[in-house]
């Protein structure tokens, strides 16, 4: 039996994940140097929350770091 | 202490800058420290994907000396906005402090008004100080002062233009009117631009591509530093006043036959 697998998208783009977990989606892009900021369908979810926050299959997420700018 | 004071938060220097349009951030870094800014700009932004994350911007901006100030560039709807803010928030770590933007058009990047107010109300309402970027309108920033925001950055000509102070009396007129630091935000190309700023009594001026597009960015850095100082301090002096005939500057008695 195949494991149970999960339809996003993330920053604009389709993809399929193997866990629903959204801390293994963040650990996944290696941020670990950047600050970040994490919504999923529009809601804000606190740093403090990402880790028992659990996504669902069309879930819209965004990552966002801050960049140059003006 | 000739100081600047933003909502909150107060400031020595007078000089924003954005960390846009740099070649690298090293440059961005010497850049930004050649200003003596105490408030930089950034935007928030989506992480590439399935992309190898080079070093972040923030690392090379040193908190300890500036305020970070987040803002909602590329944003062309209230909700976008909003949006972009509440990121930043929790990016910062409940930092409050925003330069909101709405604009209107690719173009001329030109702010929507009337959203930019609409988006303003919500986002004071949400517990944001908010420095907005206006069109140089007296009365669109008299409204935007009333509803209390913490700044209020009326554009000089349009953003990254290089044009100058394209409208020094409406500047004065806006200047008459305002409780809240007037800070002169996009259009500015050169030094002497900085200092007309702030000459007419603007309380700040925040620039990111007259730095970053300048053939020596950290030199000119350094010469809208000095323009700022001076034309703060020509401000205070206070200008003679101007006439139309000569009128000696030494003694007319005592020449020599």
């Amino acid at each position: 039996m195949t494991a149970q697998r999960l339809q996003i998208v993330l920053n604009g783009s389709s993809i399929t994940l193997k866990s629903s977990s959204l801390s293994d989606l963040v650990d996944s892009l290696n941020l670990t140097n950047a600050r970040y900021a994490v919504e999923v369908n529009q809601e804000i979810i606190p740093k403090s929350a990402i880790a028992d926050y659990t996504l669902t299959n069309n879930d819209v997420v965004e990552i966002v770091i801050a960049v140059g700018g003006g | 202490m000739d100081t600047l004071t933003i909502g909150s938060r107060t400031f020595n220097s007078r000089l924003l800058v954005g960390t846009g349009k740099y070649k690298d951030f090293t440059e961005t870094q010497e850049a930004v420290e050649a200003s003596g800014a105490e408030i930089v700009t950034v935007a928030i932004r989506r992480t590439n994907i399935g992309q190898e994350q080079g070093p972040n911007l923030l690392e090379f901006i040193n908190p300890n000396t500036t305020t970070i100030l987040p803002n909602t560039a590329g944003c062309y709807t209230i909700t976008d906005a909003v949006r972009t803010c509440q990121l930043a928030r929790e990016l910062l770590d409940g930092h409050d402090l925003v330069k909101l933007e709405v604009l209107g058009d690719e173009k001329t990047l030109f702010p929507n008004m009337s959203q930019t107010i609409e988006a303003a109300k919500i986002l004071i309402e949400d517990g944001f100080q908010v420095m907005v970027y206006c069109t140089d309108d007296p009365i669109a920033c008299q409204e935007l002062d009333d509803l209390g925001c913490v700044s209020i950055m009326p554009l000089a000509s349009p953003i990254g233009s290089g044009l100058g102070i394209t409208n020094p009396y409406n500047i004065q007129i806006i200047l008459e009117n305002a409780t809240k630091p007037i800070i002169v935000d996009a259009g500015v190309g050169t030094a002497s631009d900085a200092a007309i700023a702030m000459e007419l009594g603007c309380d700040g001026v925040l620039m990111n591509t007259a730095i970053a597009e300048a053939k020596k960015p950290v030199l000119m850095a350094s010469a809208m530093r000095k323009a700022i100082e001076s034309g703060r301090e020509a401000f205070l002096a206070g200008r003679m006043s101007k006439r139309l005939y000569a009128s000696k500057s030494s003694p007319g008695d005592g020449t020599i036959d």
